[in-house]
């Protein structure tokens, strides 16, 4: 062999596909990824803000989990998270993409308020919460249900269209507050009736719902007929038509599904904590809950952790916001970064980089 | 040899995770010959001239290109250095013209003067021997001259090494023969040509010398005169391996699936089944034989239920005559109707008449099974869904050529796609996962499924455990009716004569099989009749011990003028009888 100067230098590395690599492996890199995430965030804060990485950190924790309403404040917007995260869920598995669960959610708690509104007063708080829950689920599984249909029959795009509903949704609260709201202020106001009862500490109820919901969604996403028959469409609707799955009525009735814990979500906001409603009453949740949903890779146990981690980090970057007064768009700023780095990390756990130096000892063995 | 060197290869390795796709190959290729790559499916000949021709990079080792070391990081780097690889798929804009698309991504300024394009072109295909229009459209074109423009592709290029992937998979007997006319005149030029195959016949009637893989790594290189098939497949598989099909006398046939005046247009209104009229018989093997995209794949799925038809009838012969009636098919009110009309006879002839008998007695009658058929049920298979025709009792076994993608999902474990056809059953709203996985246990262990066990994702298996797996679970359903499509396709030696036994073992138990298949050596020996179509049409039903290759290859590519349709539509008769 010759050993002549190279025409062309060699690369100096190029990417690899990994095997499988362990759990342990996995979840290091991720960790790893978090902590960077962390360290560049720190950075960038002590940059821009001139304060040292320590107070950062120890405000961005005690903002977070410093103080026992901290953490019950933790819970009670990551059991918000959670919920509609889950309702996403069953609509993911089969790849379904919903990016309307926030106005599903909205349209529910409207039901909900709705129902309060006419009902209140009127009837014992028992029949009214029942009547709310049965309104908002209703709403909520008929506002999934039209783009399913849709997507069924005539093989619409369900991402635009789903997206589309959540401006309906929106438009329909504005009317209605128009309708109910006489006074000049705009807002509807606490209302007196329709409030969910408090057992312990008033999130407790909330939390141990949504803790509820999760574990019959696992139960019914693994171990049902009709979980299974998602999965099978999810992976290949070719697949769920040579076995006789009519992909239709899966489609439907998956999306009814969940639309219908998007309904259940939103009578929970509105029984639980707001007793009111505005346009801005789901708060963007809707679109986080896909990450939710999405980070725990469609697992609803899992989905506890990834929603209260995403809630850990909004909570902790708002805190500084509101410390050193800064623009709030800085907590958005850092759970940005932070699934920047989580997402970006998933590349070194499917691939790796090989180096020339590397190959050079291959050679040499 | 005194030729002088256009290709070598040192230690070349390359890893798919742990995966070794190749080891430590070194490869010499001379100018002016033809080298077969020898290997069985997944033993990395792809992959390795995928390195050569810039599609992947190898990670350790060095390739050399006239005594020069050299780096291939892209396809434009090979063809820098005069390599150009054919590939399985072809790479063709379908609007483009075969000259348009030949210069498409060359560079210089002649690349705009298309006459003169043209003219190249011409001159190429002259002085090897092609048969090509520069300026008809890559989409009124056959498989076989798609292939000629990606071969004048990179000879335009002026690439001296030619790397082929197997080249004779799409095409006829016939064709087959005049792309080796054409490689040989390469040779005879200068050229070097690499071309990849796992059929030994091809093997040793075209190349020089063959290099031989097994399992990513190099075991041989050849001199093709000296060798022989039993030698070569020795080195391929590691042992010697029995290359029989056994072909058991049909025994009990009877008529099983009548298919009647089958018509189908696809989405843009093209004819895929064009009066399609054929009998599967039960006791036997009908092996469908045609170029790929003929329509083989329409008509299994058509009569599987999953595509719509324009017309024509599917029915389907249940053997029931002399055979006890019972309630598992049919409900006391279908009984008793059945029963007024005559349909049902005792054992000694006399006609079963229920009129002035009581419910229970008649009952009791039923299940004593006196009371037997008179004639065979006849039952429309046609428009009717895969669960009515599972619900109708017709148990319908259908192992589609897309494995993962229709007969699996590649991402559910082995368990799971166990219960894809039986989940349904029972009123319970839960999977039961207790049979599937016992049924997932004995076909690992009955067909020999490679798998760490029974709760590995199917897509993780290798191609031939993937159908081990699917054929075991369509024959777990004891079919009366089992379509394979392709059932051996990808799949090793040894993976494929398992598969073949499985369907003669299929057909031994009375089953009707129809076999779509692509080698036409297999299918003379393992088919009873062979039906070869072409077009969506059906160009004649041949005995399978009597057809020869050559006859099916033509049947394969004939096309009708009006007056030979009527003659050809006899002599197929002629044939069934």
């Amino acid at each position: 062999m010759k050993t002549n100067e190279k025409r062309v230098h060699e690369p100096l590395f190029h990417v690899v596909k990994r095997a499988q690599i362990p759990l342990w492996q996995s979840m290091s890199i991720r960790v790893g990824a978090i902590l960077i995430a962390f360290l560049f965030s720190t950075l960038l804060a002590s940059l821009l803000l001139g304060r040292s990485p320590i107070q950062f950190l120890t405000t961005f924790f005690g903002g977070a989990v410093g103080t026992p309403r901290k953490v019950w404040n933790l819970a009670k917007d990551a059991a918000k998270l959670l919920c509609i995260s889950l309702a996403v869920t069953p609509a993911f598995r089969m790849k379904f993409w919903n990016i309307g669960a926030e106005g599903q959610t909205l349209i529910g708690a409207l039901a909900a308020v709705a129902v309060v509104f006419y009902l209140g007063g009127k009837v014992s708080n028992g029949v009214l919460l029942l009547l709310m829950f049965i309104a908002a689920v209703i709403v909520g599984a008929i506002w999934g249900g039209i783009p399913a249909i849709f997507k069924a029959k005539w093989q619409t795009n369900e991402t635009l269209f789903t997206l589309m509903m959540n401006y309906v949704a929106i438009g329909l609260v504005e009317y209605f507050l128009k309708i109910w709201v006489t006074s000049g202020s705009g807002s509807l106001g606490e209302m007196k009736f329709g409030h969910l009862p408090t057992i312990g500490h008033k999130y407790f109820l909330l939390v141990a719902c949504v803790l509820v919901i999760a574990i019959l969604l696992y139960i019914y996403l693994n171990y049902t007929k009709q979980g299974y028959e998602i999965s099978v469409v999810g992976e290949s609707e070719n697949t769920a038509r040579y076995v006789g799955i009519n992909v239709g009525k899966v489609i439907i009735r998956t999306m009814i599904i969940s639309g219908a814990l998007c309904g259940i979500a939103g009578f929970l906001i509105v029984g639980a904590l707001d007793h009111s409603i505005t346009a801005e009453t789901v708060g963007g949740l809707g679109f986080t809950a896909i990450m939710a949903s999405w980070l725990a890779k469609f697992n609803p146990l899992t989905m506890i952790g990834s929603s209260l981690f995403i809630i850990f980090l909004q909570n902790g970057a708002s805190e500084i916001s509101d410390m050193f007064r800064i623009d709030s768009s800085f907590p958005n700023m850092v759970v940005g970064i932070v699934l920047f780095f989580l997402i970006g990390c998933e590349f070194f756990i499917n691939y790796k980089l090989k180096f020339r130096e590397s190959a050079k000892k291959g050679e040499k063995a | 040899m005194n030729k002088p060197v256009a290709l070598e290869m040192k230690k070349v390795s390359k890893y798919f995770g742990s995966l070794a796709a190749n080891r430590d190959v070194d490869l010499t290729v001379y100018r002016g010959e033809i080298l077969a790559i020898l290997g069985e499916n997944g033993c990395g000949k792809t992959t390795l001239m995928n390195m050569i021709a810039g599609i992947y990079y190898p990670d350790h080792g060095t390739i050399s290109v006239d005594g020069q070391e050299v780096i291939i990081k892209s396809p434009k780097d090979a063809f820098d250095h005069g390599i150009g690889m054919i590939h399985q798929h072809f790479k063709l804009v379908d609007l483009f013209t075969a000259a348009e698309n030949i210069v498409l991504g060359v560079q210089g300024e002649d690349r705009y003067n298309i006459k003169e394009v043209n003219r190249r072109v011409k001159e190429i295909s002259e002085k090897y021997g092609f048969h090509i229009d520069p300026k008809k459209k890559i989409y009124e074109m056959s498989v076989s001259e798609k292939q000629t423009v990606e071969i004048i592709k990179v000879l335009y290029r002026g690439a001296d090494i030619l790397i082929l992937d197997e080249p004779s998979a799409v095409l006829t007997p016939q064709e087959t023969d005049r792309l080796f006319e054409v490689l040989r005149r390469m040779r005879e030029d200068g050229k070097s040509i690499l071309i990849i195959t796992h059929k030994l016949h091809e093997v040793l009637s075209i190349s020089d010398r063959v290099a031989v893989l097994r399992k990513g790594e190099h075991i041989a290189t050849v001199e093709t005169a000296t060798t022989s098939a039993a030698e070569l497949t020795e080195m391929m598989v590691g042992k010697k391996v029995e290359l029989n099909i056994d072909r058991p006398e049909p025994k009990n046939v009877c008529d099983r699936l009548e298919i009647k005046g089958l018509n189908m247009t696809d989405a843009d209104g093209i004819k895929v089944l064009d009066d399609i009229t054929f009998t599967a018989r039960a006791g036997e093997i009908l092996g469908i034989a045609g170029i790929a995209g003929s329509g083989q794949r329409e008509l299994l799925e058509a009569i599987a239920g999953l595509k719509e038809l324009d017309s024509g009838t599917v029915t389907f012969n249940r053997p029931k005559k002399n055979l006890p009636v019972s309630f598992y098919h049919k409900t006391f009110d279908e009984v008793t109707a059945l029963a007024a009309e005559g349909k049902f006879h005792y054992e000694d002839g006399t006609p079963v008449d229920f009129t002035g008998m009581s419910h229970s007695q008649i009952k009791e009658l039923v299940n004593s099974e006196k009371v037997l058929f008179n004639e065979d049920d006849i039952i429309n298979l046609r428009d009717k869904t895969p669960i009515q025709i599972r619900e109708l009792g017709v148990r319908l076994s259908f192992v589609p050529e897309d494995r993962l993608g229709m007969g699996l999902v590649g991402n559910m474990d082995i368990v799971d796609n166990m219960m894809l056809r039986s989940y349904r059953k029972g009123p319970s709203l839960f999977v039961d996962r207790k049979k599937p996985k016992d049924l997932a246990q004995k076909i690992v262990h009955d067909l020999e499924v490679a798998t760490p066990n029974t709760h590995t994702p199917v897509r993780r298996l290798s191609g031939g455990n993937v159908q081990k797996v699917l054929v075991g679970r369509e024959i777990a359903a004891s079919p009366t009716v089992l379509m394979a499509a392709y059932p051996v396709r990808g799949l090793d030696i040894n993976s494929s004569y398992t598969i073949y036994r499985l369907l003669t073992e299929q057909k031994e138990k009375g089953v009707s099989v129809i076999f779509v298949g692509e080698d036409l050596d297999v299918l003379v020996e393992l088919c009873d009749r062979i039906m070869v179509i072409c077009a969506g049409r059906i160009t004649g039903i041949l005995d399978g011990k009597n057809a020869t290759k050559e006859e099916i290859g033509l049947l394969m590519t004939k096309t009708y003028t009006n007056n030979d349709t009527s003659e050809q539509a006899k002599e197929g008769e002629a044939d069934e009888n």
